[in-house]
């Protein structure tokens, strides 16, 4: 052997194979799945902290009636930017974070089935943001006209850089599609012998159907901006009544995307909660089967309620008493989750580490939000409540402390297994009760100044309404600093965290917690035998 | 990449391409929609109106209700000569509407029509309509416009009463405006129309 001359070889061939490569290259040509799922969910959490700056500035402008700190043109941009930031950059990247990071261990895969996409459809994301948000410093402004971007506000009216705005979504689009076909293509195609369907965990299931949404919905969100590129810029009269469109059929077109994005929001939450509830109530799951039903019957409904967004457009009482009743009907499949969730810790030894409180919190308090959403869908009572702090109230209630603390309960359920180190549990606790006072005090006061009338999206409002404003700022503040504490308890526990077991909690189950912790670069290369204690969740 | 994998791909993959299909399928689809309920009083293309076939209804009058408005920054007056008509199911009715550019450039204007109650939009029927094309106007210039109508005998018999409504949209183009230019060089001042106006004769010169 020529070994003198070639002796390095095998070190590089080895390193290639058995861990990641070294700096900055690590992370933009990496198409291991835990990679791009750190990846997904620290640029979710400064899309987070970005978003959240926008919430304060809000905040802080409606701390007192009248304009203090911003013009009403600088508000508008601000609450447009919160929006879709929160919406677009914060929650679904998390998700699809906490999915590239989880599924293949779930399902006992050794990777996701499109590594090379992956890297690809998260590197898109980086640009489509610093392309959005740089519109906030052109001339003219960013986006101003509501994060459901309304034609004509969003065409006739819109500032000049609408065009990055459209271009950033269709880019955030093509990004989705990508990740929800890898994620379909590794749930039917990697599963190791043996994880049937019906013993997938429902992390896994919520997620397959989600990934079916995104495909249904996020072309026909590429589409309609498409139009209004074509009606600014070419001519074409798709939402503009002089040349025989109509402005209407863009909020028709938009919601058709619009509601269905709503679950895509939720039900990924569903599966998560539907994971750390039964580790920490030491039972398996209260009605798998029903789980799987109820999902995808909501994913199913959510395709045909979106005109319960604009009842007061005129519509026809036939088409309000439909949008009404099948709005309502949502209710049950999602009666039967909270059901079963509250089924699961009945008679459950309970403990209550900080993973377990977020979930509690999530369904306590996602209920209060879908039980806001049902008097919404009251139609002829949504003349009262339609654009008011009320239906600021009921979708806070559920991104909020539904979609968020669902995420930041994952974090902190799996990020043993990620990292190999505990968090710390004192401050995870201080975090939780910080979150839980400051979402509350945030949001429930806008219950009442909505059914009051306060509209939303306005910079200046009544006198009446200064208490529960003032309620609400501080609030705002608790919550957003408090998610910088959030930030210190990951980097403590990555950097000088106790070693975590490979188990981590002692009710879990699942194929990812009998890997070491933390889980190895490559994991299951060789598939496990799935056997039945790891079955569900 | 695995040949199962392969095909997952291309079935998802014609997911994507069909909806995005679908999103541009609602358009025509969503006009389809309105012209078949009627929603939205979306009226329809002109009719021909054959006198000898039509059965004039005379038991039953009709109160139609005739509505102008300009869209947003249009600066152009727009009002219907009467304000009102009583019609009997099956009559040919004319009616005039005016309309009179006070600016000083060349604009184009377009109505876009619409009639409330919505169910009754379908037995509202047009022989003839400014509405169907566009309208230019020279600066000062004032057009009257002409809508043959007809209500349909089976309008349903709980509807008394139709209301007309048009709303006049600025579609100025830029050869409209270059139009403005070349009136401009030739200095001609001189207005082909000045009937019927409501309110002082405004000088355009």
């Amino acid at each position: 052997m020529s070994e003198a001359s070639h002796h390095h070889v095998p070190a590089v061939h080895d390193d290639h194979h058995h861990g990641p490569a070294s700096g900055l290259t690590r992370w933009l040509f990496t198409t291991n799945h835990k990679d791009i799922g750190t990846l997904y969910l620290w640029f979710s959490f400064a899309m987070l902290l970005i978003g959240g700056t926008l919430a304060l500035i809000i905040r802080a402008e409606l701390f007192q009636p009248g304009l203090q700190f911003i013009e009403p043109e600088f508000f508008n941009q601000m609450t447009t930017n919160h929006g879709l930031i929160m919406v677009f950059g914060a929650i679904m990247p998390a998700f699809v974070g906490l999915a590239n990071w989880l599924l293949p261990m779930m399902l006992g895969a050794p990777d996701m089935a499109l590594p090379r996409m992956n890297n690809l459809s998260f590197w898109i994301l980086p640009f489509a943001f610093s392309m959005m948000i740089s519109t906030l410093f052109m001339e003219g402004g960013g986006p101003n006209f509501g994060w459901t971007f309304y034609a004509p506000l969003s065409t006739t009216y819109a500032p000049p850089s609408v065009t990055f705005f459209i271009f950033a979504v269709h880019m955030m689009g093509a990004s989705s599609i990508m990740g929800s076909i890898n994620i379909i293509a590794t749930i039917l195609n990697m599963r190791a012998p043996g994880m049937t369907l019906m013993r997938m965990p429902l992390f896994v299931w919520t997620w397959l159907i989600t990934a079916y949404l995104l495909l249904a919905v996020m072309p026909v969100l590429a589409g309609v901006v498409t139009m209004m590129l074509f009606d600014i810029h070419f001519g074409t009269s798709f939402f503009n009544a002089a040349g025989g469109g109509d402005p209407v059929m863009f909020q028709h077109i938009f919601w058709f995307f619009g509601h269905p994005e709503v679950y895509i929001m939720i039900l990924p939450a569903f599966g998560v909660v539907s994971q750390i509830i039964p580790t920490f109530s030491r039972k398996p799951l209260f009605g798998y089967d029903s789980m799987v039903y109820a999902t995808s019957s909501i994913a199913f409904l959510s395709f045909i309620v979106w005109a319960h967004h604009m009842f007061t457009v005129g519509m026809p009482l036939a088409g309000q008493l439909f949008f009404m009743y099948a709005t309502m009907l949502i209710a049950v499949p999602t009666g039967v989750k909270v059901f079963n969730w509250i089924s699961t810790m009945w008679r459950g030894s309970m403990t209550f580490e900080t993973p377990m409180l977020f979930s509690i919190a999530f369904v306590v308090l996602f209920t209060i939000g879908g039980f806001s959403g049902l008097m919404l869908a009251i139609a002829p009572a949504d003349y009262q409540y339609h654009d008011t702090y009320f239906v600021v109230a009921h979708f806070h209630y559920v991104l909020v402390p539904g979609a968020l603390f669902s995420i930041i309960a994952a974090v902190y359920y799996w990020l043993p297994k990620w990292c190999g180190r505990m968090y710390d549990e004192r401050l995870g606790k201080i975090h939780f009760w910080l979150s839980f006072i400051g979402v509350n005090i945030t949001f429930f006061p806008q219950h009442f100044s909505g059914l009051a009338g306060m509209p939303r999206r306005i910079p200046d409002y009544a006198l009446q309404f200064a208490d529960f404003n003032m309620i609400s700022s501080i609030g705002a503040f608790v919550f957003g600093f408090s998610q910088l504490l959030f930030g210190y308890v990951l980097i403590k526990a990555i950097v000088s965290g106790r070693k975590a077991t490979s188990r981590v909690w002692e009710g879990a189950h699942g194929l990812e917690w009998t890997l070491p912790s933390p889980a190895p670069y490559h994991s299951f290369t060789h598939p496990p035998k799935v056997v039945e204690a790891e079955a569900h969740s | 990449m695995a040949s199962a994998t392969g095909k997952t791909v291309a079935r998802l993959s014609l997911i994507v391409v069909g909806m995005f299909a679908f999103g541009f399928a609602l358009v025509p689809l969503y006009d389809l929609l309105c012209e078949v309920t009627g929603l939205g009083g979306k009226t329809g293309d002109a009719v021909v109106y054959d006198q000898t076939t039509v059965e004039i209804d005379s038991t039953r009058t009709i109160k139609v209700t005739f509505l102008t408005q300009t869209n947003g920054g249009m600066p152009w007056t727009f009002w219907a000569d009467a304000g009102r008509l009583d019609v009997h199911p099956g009559e040919l009715h004319t009616i005039t509407f005016q309309v009179r550019n006070p600016t000083d450039r060349v604009m184009r204007g377009q109505a876009v029509p619409s009639v409330v109650p919505g169910r009754a939009a379908e037995f509202f029927h047009k022989v003839q309509c400014f509405c169907f094309d566009s309208q230019v106007l020279a600066p000062g210039e004032q057009m009257p416009l002409t809508v043959k109508f007809t209500v349909d005998a089976m309008l349903p018999s709980t509807v008394e009463s139709i209301v007309l409504s048009y709303e006049l949209f600025d579609i100025t183009t830029e050869e409209d405006a270059a139009a403005t230019a070349d009136l401009a060089s030739t200095a001609s001042g001189a207005s082909r129309n000045s009937s019927q106006q409501p309110s002082g004769d405004i000088g355009y010169e």
